[in-house]
Order: structure tokens, then C-alpha cells, then sequence
């Protein structure tokens, strides 16, 4: 089973909720970092990293001694990523997006594609836990192809716990796409509930099944469990504010292991998925 | 900072998200003058919900295309199929138009000319009137691409206003992270106000924003929301900030006030101006002002 973890806003404790889970399910399970503009969940899960690749992308190379400045590539790109100019053929690799098109257009063979480094991807475990993540160079601006990186680590047949990014476009599609449940972190607030229900938006759009965790939640107003009774869509968990749990976050620490009872709330959380999701 | 055009514009943004961007930028709205403002964070926009816009004009923003395949004059060659790095045709020729790249590669190559290519609409653009000052703000389509595209507009729209409107300032909430859309959100800014928190994951996304900032050579300072959570921490990133050269401008202490006056619709300045939170917030208000 596949388990998503997202939210609309940012900071309402994806990071906590993913790192928890996958600590208090540890032996058969995976937990896939795909926040790779900001990659968290190591901090908290400190995996013996065993191995580790840079991350590229491909992008044209242009052979000057072959090309005949037909300018096709420059008419196929849709990305602005390869341009002729006057005798010369100037490529932009941060907009290339990999296509291959100017590569197949190319009538003189005078383009090849070259890797172009964008980011890490590790491998690791602790205890039971596997572990990856991918962490974007700073200054990269796609974010989708790494992603999809970190992804090829899921293994059908095992539980896999992928920790998303926050808002609610192209990254965090790519990143809950094929999940069998969403898990949409909260928390009760305007700004809280105004995200939440983009992040519905996307999980209605991909048809997975999701229910919400709602994180701080004695802060606030009700209008969140309103929307949820609303919408059918079930409270998996609350969370309430205490400087206890804050200050063991700010420090790297999980809940699991700080605070007594709450790897036992974290299983409880993953059967109650069981029974929506309808596998395990 | 940097000398340029009168109009000058300061973008609040943070790498990790919830730190609480929105509502400092919110608390700014209520303390500065000539000022437009700018909703850069169109995956999550929020500062309209306790600004409360009325809008002026709204625009279609269109962006980037997506192929359809027209079944009935397609011959299922697979060539499209073969070409599509992303695979996003299916077997049965359908084009799945969240997995579509928008590259027109299947297009371009399609021997019968079935494949369309429309352009898309993927959001919204707005100006907007708000209690405090003009206001642009934006909506990207869920699910969509091109949220760096629709930065950029939201941006220019503002700097367009600002000067319509003889306006000096613009005061921009930006989106997490830092990849696309904050990159579309800072390049060519006169300042970046970083907002972190006392946590090692604060620290850690402050860090990459800072690198951000520096590749970009966009002046920075720093400012530490929840400060009181862990003051430890607090302490560790005020030396980190120092050591990069950046100012720090200031600490927020944790306030329940915060969340209270965005129930209430209200910027924390609005909802009381008293409170330590608030005065801590005009503390770095006048330390940025002084700089910009």
C-alpha cells in the first residue's frame, strides 16, 4: 500500500506526520522523501545513508560542425530551451524539460543529449526503515524529474509512506499520483481550511481516497470539522498544540519515541487507513 | 539596496512552509504607506482571506499546451506513444492531460496530423481593491503547471499598478520552497525578508533560501517567528544569519493572536496592536523600512 502524505498549506506537519508513521509501522515500510525543495524527514529519521547518486536530466548538446542552422529545434522547443542565433545555436539547460524533441528533430544528427546535474538522491535505513529522499540543487527550478527519482524506489508488495510537498501543483501531483490514500494535514484555521480544500481539489482529480489529520488542533476555529462532516471526508487524528511536542519537533526528535502513547496513536492512524483504503 | 526604478519591492518567503509568511506580510499591509500588494503564492494563496479584496479586473491567465489526440482520424502507429517521454499516452491513444508535458514532441511527429495542441487556461489574475491598498493576487488552476509563469505576471502586474498609481512600494507574500515558483518570485527584487523558526527544519530550509538569495545576490534579512519555542535554536540561526552577513531584523514571539486575528479576518496589527507579537512585528516593519 501506498500512503501520500499532503497539505495544500505548508508547515502544517506533513514532516511530522510522515516520519512518525513510518518510525511507529518500522520493518516493512518505506518512506520516500518527495519535498525535494525542501527535504525534512531525514532530520528526524538520521538513516545510515548506503548509497547516494547526483541526480541529472538530459539536455541537448549541439555538435556546431554538423548543425545547418535549419532552426527545427528551435521550432519544436516549447520551453525556449534551444535557440539559433546567427551562426551559432545557444541552449538554455535550466528550461530544457528533457522532451527529446529537439534530438529527434535534429535532420543532421548534430544534437546529443548530455546529463545535466539538478540534485542528489539518497538511499538509507535505519532500524527496519528504509529511507530516500532527493534534494534539489539550489538554483534548480524543476523539481518534477527528481521526484519521479525518489518514486522509483517504490516496491509494490510493501508499505510505502511518500511525504509530499506542500501547494497544489505540478510537484504535488507527481509526487501522490498512484497512492491508494491521501492523508491532507490540517490545521483549523482560515488559511488551514482554504488549503485544505485545494488539496481536495487534487485528491478528487486523482479519485484516491484521503482523510484528514488536523495538527494544532485547539488553535483555531471549528470550520475545519465543519467542512470535513460536510464533505464526508473522515478525522483520522488530531493533534493538539502543546509546547511539549513543538519543542521536541524543533529539536529533530519524534513523537514516537519522545512522548508515551504516541506511537500507539500512530498505529491506531494507520489502521483506521487500512479500513478506508480497503487494503493494507 | 539596490539602486533602480522608485518603486521598490520587498518579497517575504521562507523555504519551509508555515512560518508564517502570510500573516507578517498581512501585519506589514496594515503599517506601510504607497504600498501595493502582491499574492505571489498562487498554489496556496492566502492573503486574500484576511484582506478581503474587492476585485477591480480579472484576467484568464493562459499558459503552456496539452495535446489531444483526435481518435477518429489517428491510426495507431505508436509513434506519439514511442516519442512521449512522459508517457502520457495511453495504450488506448488517450492523452492523460496530468501526465501531458505540453513538449508538442507527439505533434510535431504524428504522420496524420491528429494530435491538437490548444493552448490552456491554467489561472487566474486579479487586481483588487483591499482595506489597505491595491492588491494583485492570482489562482492557479489545481493541478495545474506554469506557477513561476504566473508569479512573474502577478509581479509585473504589481510593479504596473504601483506605478499607475505613483506607489512606491510593493510588499510580496511568497510561496515555500525553493524551486520554481520562488525563484520567478525574488529575481530582480530590491530586498527578501526570510521568516524561519526555531527548529532544526526551519534551519535547514532557511539554509537553502539564504544560498538562494546569495546566487541570486538579492539582499536578505532574517526574522524568527515562535522564537520562544526554543530559544536555543533561536540563538543558533540568529549566528548562522550573522555569520552569512545577513541582519537579522527581529524575533516574534509564539502568540495564539496570530491565528485569533486571522479567524477574525483581521491583520495582527488590527486585531491588537498591543500585543507583544504586534510590537514585535512594527520592530522589524521599521528596521526593513529604514533599509529599503
Amino acid at each position: 500500500m501506498i500512503i501520500s502524505i499532503a497539505s495544500g498549506k505548508g508547515g502544517t506537519g506533513k514532516t511530522t506526520i510522515a516520519t512518525n508513521l513510518a518510525v511507529a509501522m518500522a520493518h516493512e515500510v518505506k518512506l520516500l522523501d518527495c519535498d525535494v525543495e525542501e527535504p525534512n524527514d531525514h532530520i528526524f529519521i538520521q538513516p545510515r545513508i548506503t548509497y547516494t547518486e547526483e541526480f541529472g536530466l538530459k539536455v541537448p548538446q549541439v555538435d556546431m560542425g554538423k548543425c545547418s542552422l535549419c532552426g527545427r529545434c528551435q521550432e519544436i522547443c516549447q520551453f525556449k530551451a534551444i535557440v539559433v542565433v546567427g551562426k551559432s545555436v545557444l541552449t538554455f539547460p535550466e528550461l530544457c524539460h528533457s522532451c527529446g524533441g529537439c534530438f529527434e528533430v535534429c535532420p543532421e544528427g548534430a544534437i546529443t543529449e548530455v546529463d545535466r546535474a539538478m540534485g542528489i538522491f539518497e538511499r538509507g535505513a535505519r532500524d527496519g526503515l528504509q529511507f530516500a529522499y532527493g534534494s534539489l540543487y539550489v538554483g534548480q527550478v524543476m523539481a518534477v524529474p527528481l521526484i519521479e527519482r525518489v518514486r522509483a524506489e517504490i516496491e509494490s508488495g510493501m508499505l510505502t509512506i511518500i511525504d509530499a510537498p506542500p501547494g497544489t501543483s505540478c510537484p504535488v501531483i507527481s509526487s501522490v499520483k498512484g497512492s491508494d490514500f491521501v492523508i491532507l494535514v490540517t490545521e483549523p484555521t482560515p488559511f488551514g481550511l482554504n488549503d485544505l480544500k485545494l488539496a481536495v481539489g487534487i485528491v478528487k482529480i486523482l479519485d484516491i481516497p484521503h482523510g484528514i489529520v488536523i495538527n494544532r488542533s485547539d488553535l483555531g476555529d471549528d470550520k475545519v470539522k465543519e467542512y470535513a462532516k460536510e464533505e464526508g471526508i473522515p478525522i483520522l487524528m488530531e493533534i493538539p498544540f502543546s509546547r511539549q511536542i513543538a519543542e521536541a519537533y524543533s529539536r529533530g526528535k519524534l513523537l514516537v519515541e519522545e512522548i508515551p502513547g504516541w506511537k500507539e496513536r500512530f498505529i491506531h492512524l494507520y489502521e483506521r487507513i487500512v479500513d478506508y483504503a480497503g487494503k493494507s | 539596496m539596490r539602486e533602480k526604478a522608485d518603486v521598490k519591492e520587498l518579497i517575504v518567503i521562507s523555504g519551509k512552509g508555515g512560518t508564517g509568511k502570510t500573516s507578517l506580510l498581512g501585519a506589514f499591509a496594515s503599517l506601510a504607506e504607497n504600498k501595493v500588494l502582491c499574492d505571489a503564492d498562487v498554489d496556496a494563496a492566502d492573503l486574500y482571506l484576511i484582506l478581503e479584496p474587492e476585485i477591480k479586473d480579472r484576467q484568464d491567465f493562459k499558459e503552456g499546451h496539452k495535446a489531444v489526440i483526435d481518435k477518429d482520424t489517428c491510426t495507431e502507429c505508436g509513434r506519439c506513444r514511442e516519442l512521449c517521454r512522459f508517457h502520457a499516452i495511453s495504450p488506448e491513444f488517450e492523452v492523460d492531460p496530468i501526465d501531458c508535458e505540453g513538449c508538442g514532441v507527439c505533434v510535431y511527429f504524428c504522420p496524420v496530423e491528429a494530435i491538437a495542441f490548444p493552448l490552456k487556461t491554467c489561472g487566474e489574475l486579479f487586481v483588487s481593491d483591499t482595506r489597505v491598498g491595491p492588491m494583485v493576487h492570482a489562482r492557479l488552476g489545481i493541478a495545474e503547471d506554469n506557477s513561476g509563469k504566473l508569479v512573474t505576471l502577478a509581479r509585473q502586474q504589481a510593479r504596473k499598478l504601483a506605478k499607475d498609481k505613483g506607489l512606491n512600494l510593493i510588499l510580496t507574500d511568497g510561496p515555500p520552497g525553493v524551486a520554481c515558483p520562488v525563484i520567478a518570485s525574488i529575481t530582480g527584487a530590491d530586498g527578501v525578508l526570510i521568516v524561519t523558526e526555531p527548529t532544526l527544519s526551519g534551519h535547514h530550509d532557511m539554509d537553502r533560501v539564504v544560498e538562494l538569495t546569495n546566487h541570486f545576490e538579492i539582499p536578505a534579512a532574517v526574522c524568527i517567528n515562535k522564537y520562544d519555542l526554543n530559544r536555543n535554536m533561536t540563538e543558533t540561526i540568529e549566528e548562522y544569519a550573522r555569520d552569512k552577513g545577513l541582519p537579522v531584523v527581529g524575533r516574534i514571539p509564539f502568540d495564539p493572536s496570530f491565528t485569533e486575528a486571522m479567524v477574525q479576518k483581521q491583520t495582527i496589527i488590527e486585531y491588537d496592536a498591543s500585543c507583544n507579537a504586534a510590537q514585535a512585528v512594527q520592530g522589524i516593519w521599521e528596521r526593513l523600512r529604514s533599509t529599503l
